[in-house]
């Protein structure tokens, strides 16, 4: 007999996976009836405009990390630095070049050839990765310059004369890139339609934030490290879409319902903790269960801040000025995406009071500079302000040649034995 | 009277500690670990209880610790040696704050609080530079016993300077520093200071604070100590069973056990 929580419990990782399925169905379909593909990124991935047009769209990244899952990224970096890329740049690069060398062959599907990349500035690397495709295909390729924050992490919510005038650059430049779909597809531009993809979007990232908020809650109701990924997919792929509105309002309602029962993730959560960084998708199971078998949880990850391209603010477009606003809305989620990453030291301050939080784990992976550089200082930071335990584990979020598991697990356990020293300690001082 | 013991199964030899409810080490046993890990374990452990004049069962936990601890399949429950050295360490030289350990393939910088928490730590990430097994391929390249290395240092007056962070290439600059005529005690006294340097990188990765003690196999080496002091600029703890810091550590916490197991409301140590 089905109850509410049979119909409900873990309904959000298996229609998850499912839209993931059908999302690569249509790729691949989109590939043979011919159409324009897009190549986005999360950070700023603009497919509220794209699904204007009708544009199939790709993530490279979630392409490249997905073939680390399914454990046969080496495969794909290996062939990608037989063709002459370094070891040391970013794994999803390489495996994504591999795709493409390839001939778009995936192990999820066959992937359409781009039309066009949309990309910001948010990473330093897309630059460079759409160059790739640049020589590769010929396609025109749209940058969209987000100004980021000045000075420390930056208020979302202040709308001042500097502001506006950061407004208007990233508006100027979305026309520039609708004017570029109209020149590709030969469709005119929809304003209506906008409005509609505008409005998927508000439930999405409303959903998103209450989500995210959902794990105030004793028992935490989703892992944020692995749960929190598939829906991390779907708020990136689907953004913009009536299939991922709908996946997001039910999701918060499994949250919810969750909160409600006291239903949490593992057995007994003795640990709280957050995570910092990309995760390590070469182990991405083990990784957790590393964790997990301590009790300990995974409540938040800066992860799911700003791969959401900024999506935790809960930014809602104003569907009256749909290109004024969409450009507010770039501006304020992106640039928070980049202090999410260079900044997160002022985030987790909070988290640690709004979550609970007993320890934060910090992953800086040897891919990826941008998310990584200034980790080890900011984890310092962190200390200093707050009496909070850290680990720092260095590995990486696609290559398991520097993957060690032998020595990650070592450091996990000697952290969950401070964990538990700690708190003996101040029992006893109690 | 109660009794406990710690294995520390290492990556180059294996360490056994027996104490007793005082706290005072009453047995050691020193093995190399080999290829039989289990076995290593066994034998250090036997070796101990025998030496001790008590019979095996009269040990009443054991904790084994060190990269082979869950080899330690007689003992009760395993516990890092990251755990075990600050545990250690501490009980040795109660005003210790930070420890730096040096074995053969790991080196690491311990932060411990005045209450023996582990504040934080830091490990030599997939590289033997700044451990044993440095100063193990120096030995070879020069043909000197490992047990002559710290002693033969000291009477370097000119050290080289050993610039490579690699372990197997630094072999091939120790014989090109043989090659240019320089004397092998110069060249042994270079090599320590090189190690000192990445050791005391690691250590302020945690933050350096008074008191330090340095411990693992490595710390029986005269003339890694002095490096080390010379570098840093003060006098540092070591102890003459740096070596056993591990071990006792894990005996420590399975004295705890044993201890906090004979109390009404029983709350197990690191459980």
């Amino acid at each position: 007999m089905e109850t509410e929580q049979t119909t409900l419990v873990g309904r959000g990782n298996q229609n998850g996976a499912q839209l993931f399925r059908d999302w690569f169905v249509d790729l691949e379909k989109s590939r043979t009836d011919g159409r324009h593909a897009a190549y986005v990124f999360v950070m700023g991935s603009l497919n509220e405009i794209l699904k204007t047009f009708d544009m199939p769209v790709v993530f490279p990244e979630i392409n490249s990390l997905q073939t680390a899952v399914r454990r046969v990224a080496g495969d794909f970096l290996t062939e990608a630095e037989d063709y002459g890329y370094s070891p040391d740049i970013c794994g999803y690069v390489k495996a994504d070049v591999a795709v493409q060398l390839r001939g778009g062959d995936h192990p999820m599907g066959k992937l359409p050839k781009p039309s066009l990349a949309v990309l910001t500035n948010a990473c330093n690397t897309y630059v460079k990765w759409a160059e790739i495709w640049e020589r590769m295909y010929e396609i025109p390729i749209v940058t969209i310059d987000v100004p980021g924050t000045r000075g420390k992490r930056g208020d979302p919510t202040i709308r001042d004369v500097s502001f506006e005038n950061d407004r208007r650059y990233v508006e100027a430049q979305l026309r520039e890139l609708i004017q570029t779909c109209e020149q590709i597809t030969k469709q005119k531009f929809n304003v209506d339609k906008l409005r509609e993809t505008l409005t998927y979007a508000n439930t999405i990232s409303r959903s998103w934030k209450a989500i995210l908020e959902c794990n105030r809650s004793t028992p935490s109701v989703f892992n944020a490290l692995t749960d929190g990924t598939i829906y991390l997919g779907v708020a990136n792929g689907f953004r913009g879409s009536r299939a991922g509105a709908e996946y997001f309002e039910q999701l918060l309602e499994e949250m919810n319902y969750k909160a409600a029962n006291g239903i949490g993730t593992v057995n007994e959560e003795k640990f709280r903790l957050a995570f910092v960084g990309v995760p390590c998708y070469p182990i991405f199971r083990r990784f957790n269960e590393f964790f997990s078998d301590w009790g300990g949880s995974f409540v938040q990850s800066t992860y799911l801040y700003f791969a959401a391209g900024g999506a935790n603010l809960g930014f809602e477009y104003d569907v009256d000025r749909p290109i004024e606003s969409l450009a507010e809305g770039l501006l304020v989620s992106v640039r928070d995406a980049m202090d999410s990453m260079f900044h997160q030291d002022q985030i987790l301050q909070t988290m640690i009071d709004d979550y609970h939080l007993e320890g934060v784990v910090y992953h800086p992976i040897k891919s990826c500079r941008t998310v990584s550089t200034g980790l080890a200082d900011g984890r310092k930071h962190l200390m200093a302000q707050r009496n909070v335990s850290t680990l720092f584990l260095e590995s990486d979020m696609m290559d398991k040649r520097v993957v060690s598991e032998a020595q990650m697990k070592n450091r996990i356990d000697a952290f969950f034995e401070g964990l538990i020293s700690r708190r003996q300690i101040a029992a006893a001082n109690a | 009277m109660a009794y406990s013991a710690g294995v520390d199964v290492g990556s180059t030899q294996t360490k056994a500690v027996i104490i007793n409810e005082k706290r005072e080490i009453i047995q050691r046993a020193l093995i190399d670990t080999g290829a039989n890990v289990t076995q290593a374990a066994q034998n250090a452990f036997r070796q101990t209880v025998e030496a001790a004049g008590i019979g095996e069962d009269e040990i009443d936990y054991v904790i084994g610790t060190g990269y082979g601890r869950y080899k330690v399949t007689f003992g009760n429950k395993q516990i890092t040696e990251i755990s075990c050295h600050g545990r250690g360490a501490v009980h040795m030289f109660p005003n210790t704050r930070t420890v730096i350990d040096m074995g053969g393939q790991d080196s690491k910088a311990i932060k411990v609080s005045a209450k023996g928490e582990i504040v934080d730590f830091c490990m030599n990430d997939k590289c033997a530079a700044g451990t044993g097994r440095f100063l193990g391929a120096a030995a070879v390249a020069l043909r000197i016993a490992l047990d002559d290395l710290g002693s033969t240092a000291l009477q370097g007056s000119k050290p080289v300077r050993i610039s490579t962070t690699c372990t197997v290439f630094a072999e091939s600059e120790i014989l090109s520093w043989l090659g240019k005529g320089k004397k092998v005690e110069d060249i042994l006294w270079g090599v320590h200071q090189s190690i000192a340097s990445r050791s005391i990188g690691l250590l302020r990765r945690v933050g350096i604070e008074d008191e330090l003690t340095f411990t693992g196999g490595v710390a029986r080496n005269i003339g890694m100590v002095k490096a080390l002091e010379e570098s840093l600029k003060k006098k540092i703890n070591v102890s003459e069973d740096s070596h056993f810091i591990g071990a006792l550590g894990a005996a420590l916490f399975a004295m705890d056990h044993i201890i906090a197991s004979r109390q009404p409301a029983h709350k197990e140590a690191l459980a």
